[in-house]
């Protein structure tokens, strides 16, 4: 069995994911490239007698140092020598896509290009002579369709039969004019100084990205005498065209793809129905643009409310019925320690988290839908003019978005802004940004303390007084985020905005497969958390609410409440919530809801698991509805919002905290995250509680 | 000829033809990438619901930029 490496290469939106999916099945495994926070997408897959790993490069438009993503694809082309790099090109958008292959090209690579899309490219009326520019660009070309699986096993042959091919120079290579020609011919001439760059780039393609003004190949320390080269061309050229010498190179890459083109592209009908603008009229149009896409959102979470809450009951009976069985493996009356550790730590903690796993994965499947179907862009489109006010750039909206559904991968998201101003403010912010983690936490309150009214009704179309409640928490957090932005990017993180230069990718139906992948990718990671970190803290929880242990002589006489309240009040845990009782009392907490705050600052979910073990829940009642009662007849509404709210604002969890430290490279900004968002957290509950006490709400 | 403005002066549905690209390097090299070179037609598209920015059409796919960076895209009106 041979081996062979292939990396996947491609422009976003040009449908990479979905041929990696469809080449590597569910077979994937989801890590990063080293050293760096890009996401690195591995499969494999056999065909005849060859085992084919697949690396899924960052979608990219350029190779040059634009952004991390563009630095990863090159380097991982440079220093991992795949066999093959198959670039993914939507050939129903050929020119912007082949800019990309260009370079490919120029990196002397074993190129496949797949031509994806050709459904769209036929009904588009374009007709490709597949030989001739096969041969122009020196690569095989493979029409196919990924999304209806057709050409995949083409792909595979072609693969197979370039890496087996023997490795040969390319014979047409761009030529970019006599003027700019002359001076590569004298940079490259410098170049014989530096043989160890030389033999790792190839001295043409060093001379190019220096005179493209390459920020990490200008770094890699040159020689003085390079340099100069370097300079002296650069203003030469300037003179000649007046222009910048890397717009014209930009503009010979193209005028390269023109003319291959030209000769072997046919577009046999003029269709100007171009579906997707059309549904753009509306969908961005100036006046239905916003409400559409606040209804857009509002659907979202009375989706991910209204048809999660069924799978959720299911999962709540199950644990309950759980509880009662594991329970029952005891005398009954027991006070063995394992028993309560299995019962009401493990069983009560992790299944209170576990049971908001449809909510989660609801979540996640509306964030993919918008995702793949090209909303996204449209979203940022729509919101750049607010997003600029505040200091940012519309592409910070996406990662917000994620952030509805973890901080985590919205912290990571951010890659995709290239100023670091902005993608700090943006880092700081998210957190504001309600996670799907902190939906549990508003799922047991919500109901504790409000009863879902309808409050307004449009034929089947209703409003509740639910989802509207959970809309309002949202907001908050939205408002807040947008005033701490602001003050950040004119304090802190003052300077200049980065531009706003996007792709609005024509809309696709999202396929099943590719969105289901997305959602199971998630969704194992909250699993994932629910398994390790807060399996460990739920322990770690019921042995400080547990211990130390009353002495039984106490408690005699006393009912059994009452010895619940004793026995939790005497433990490390109770400890804790009365010593921080003081501070929190002036926002309406007491030690019960402190203690559970220690649970939310380890995983904002924890903080209902908590609520649970504090009120000794788990055993044979273990579910919401039990803890809701409790809630309710403790505390007032006014509170319970408080309780929300603090939730919103305060500390991110630990998953968020270790990200933005990864992110931003320094605990100094995690820290500040950290305090920052609980001071907030503390001053706008406070006032609220206070004015909603002084309303008498 | 026809005199030159500011992509961003150009109104949606009107058509032009970039003449040059002014203003910071690392934008315009990013501009550049995007296909938007000397000679290239342009359509503008649309404007966004609350003005800023703007959605061009570009060697057959949308694109969009805010008016400041339009603004670096010197173009030539087609005739109509």
């Amino acid at each position: 069995m041979k081996k062979i490496t292939v990396a996947i290469a491609g422009n976003p939106n040009s449908g990479k994911t979905t041929v990696f999916n469809a080449l590597t099945g569910m077979r994937h495994h989801v890590g990063n490239y080293p050293g760096v926070t890009v996401e690195k997408k591995e499969g494999a897959c056999k065909h005849e007698d060859y085992e084919i790993t697949f690396v899924d490069l960052p979608g990219t438009y350029s190779l040059t140092a634009y952004s991390i993503e563009e630095i990863v694809a090159r380097n991982f082309i440079v220093d991992e020598h795949p066999d093959v790099v198959v670039d993914i090109v939507d050939s129903s958008n050929l020119e912007r896509n082949l800019y990309l292959a260009v370079q490919l090209m120029e990196m002397n690579v074993p190129l496949v290009l797949a031509f994806n899309m050709s459904d769209l490219a036929k009904s588009k009326g374009m007709s490709f002579d597949i030989e001739q520019l096969s041969q122009l660009l020196e690569a095989a070309i493979v029409p196919m369709t990924a999304n209806k699986k057709e050409g995949i096993n083409e792909l595979l042959q072609a693969v197979v039969k370039t890496a087996e091919a023997p490795k040969k120079q390319r014979t047409h290579t761009i030529q970019y004019g006599k003027e700019i020609e002359e001076e590569l011919e004298k940079i490259q001439n410098t170049l014989d100084s530096e043989h160890d760059l030389v033999t790792k780039y190839g001295s043409r393609w060093l001379a190019l990205k220096l005179l493209e003004h390459d920020k990490e190949i200008w770094e890699k320390g040159h020689n003085k005498e390079v340099l100069h080269a370097v300079k002296n061309s650069t203003e030469h050229l300037k003179i000649v065209f007046d222009d910048d010498p890397q717009i014209m190179i930009a503009d010979r890459r193209y005028g390269f793809i023109s003319g291959a083109c030209q000769e072997s592209v046919k577009h046999t009908v003029e269709t100007r129905h171009d579906w997707s603008d059309k549904i753009d009229t509306v969908m961005i149009n100036r006046v239905l643009g916003i409400p559409i896409f606040v209804i857009l959102m509002y659907l979202l979470f009375q989706l991910t409310f209204f048809l999660g809450q069924w799978p959720m009951e299911w999962m709540e009976r199950f644990f309950g019925w759980l509880s009662v069985n594991v329970a029952a493996l005891w005398p009954a009356g027991s006070e063995s320690a394992l028993k309560s550790l299995i019962v009401d730590g493990i069983i009560g903690g992790v299944g209170g988290v576990i049971v908001f796993l449809p909510n989660i994965l609801l979540l996640f499947l509306a964030i993919a839908f918008l995702e793949d179907s090209g909303y996204m862009a449209r979203a940022a489109f729509i919101m750049d003019r607010i997003m600029h006010k505040i200091g940012l750039h519309g592409k910070s909206f996406m990662p917000m978005l994620i952030g509805l559904g973890c901080s985590v991968p919205a912290i990571m998201a951010t890659r995709i802004l290239e100023n670091r101003r902005n993608r700090l403010t943006t880092i700081m912010i998210i957190p504001l940004v309600s996670c799907g983690a902190r939906l549990p936490i508003y799922m047991l309150i919500i109901p504790a303390f409000f009863a879902n009214t309808v409050l307004l009704k449009f034929g089947f179309l209703k409003i509740t007084m639910h989802a509207f409640m959970l809309w309002i928490i949202y907001m908050i957090g939205i408002l807040l985020a947008i005033i701490c932005a602001r003050i950040l990017r004119s304090t802190v993180f003052q300077g200049e905005t980065t531009p706003f230069v996007m792709e609005l990718p024509p809309y696709r139906m999202p396929t099943l497969k590719g969105v289901v992948i997305h959602m199971w990718d998630r969704g194992w990671m909250y699993l994932k958390k629910a398994g390790t970190i807060i399996l460990a803290i739920s322990i770690i929880l019921w042995a400080a609410a547990s211990y130390p242990k009353v002495d039984p002589k106490n408690l005699e006489g006393l009912s059994e409440s009452q010895i619940q309240t004793e026995k939790l009040r005497n433990s490390i845990i109770g400890g804790i919530g009365h010593a921080i009782e003081p501070i929190i009392k002036p926002i309406g907490f007491d030690y019960k809801i402190g203690t559970a705050l220690i649970g939310a600052l380890a995983a904002k979910e924890v903080f209902v698991a908590q609520l649970g073990i504090v009120y000794s829940l788990g055993e044979s009642e273990g579910t919401s509805k039990a803890l809701r009662k409790k809630l309710k007849a403790d505390y007032s509404p006014l509170q319970g919002f408080c309780i929300m709210l603090f939730c919103l604002i305060s500390a991110p969890c630990m998953a968020t905290i270790a990200m933005t430290k990864r992110e931003t490279g320094s605990w100094g900004w995690a820290i500040f995250q950290l305090l920052g968002l609980t001071t907030l957290a503390y001053v706008v509950t406070f006032f609220a509680y206070r004015i909603g006490l002084l309303m008498s709400v | 000829m026809a005199d030159l403005i500011g992509l961003n002066k150009v109104k949606p549905g009107q058509t032009a033809t970039v003449v040059s690209i002014k203003g910071r390097s690392s934008i315009n090299k990013r501009i550049a990438d995007m296909g938007v070179i000397p000679g290239t037609a342009i359509k503008v598209n649309r404007v966004a619901p609350l003005g800023d920015p703007i959605e061009i059409i570009i060697r057959g796919y949308h694109l969009s930029l805010r008016k400041k960076e339009a603004a670096n895209i010197i173009v030539e009106l087609d005739v109509k």
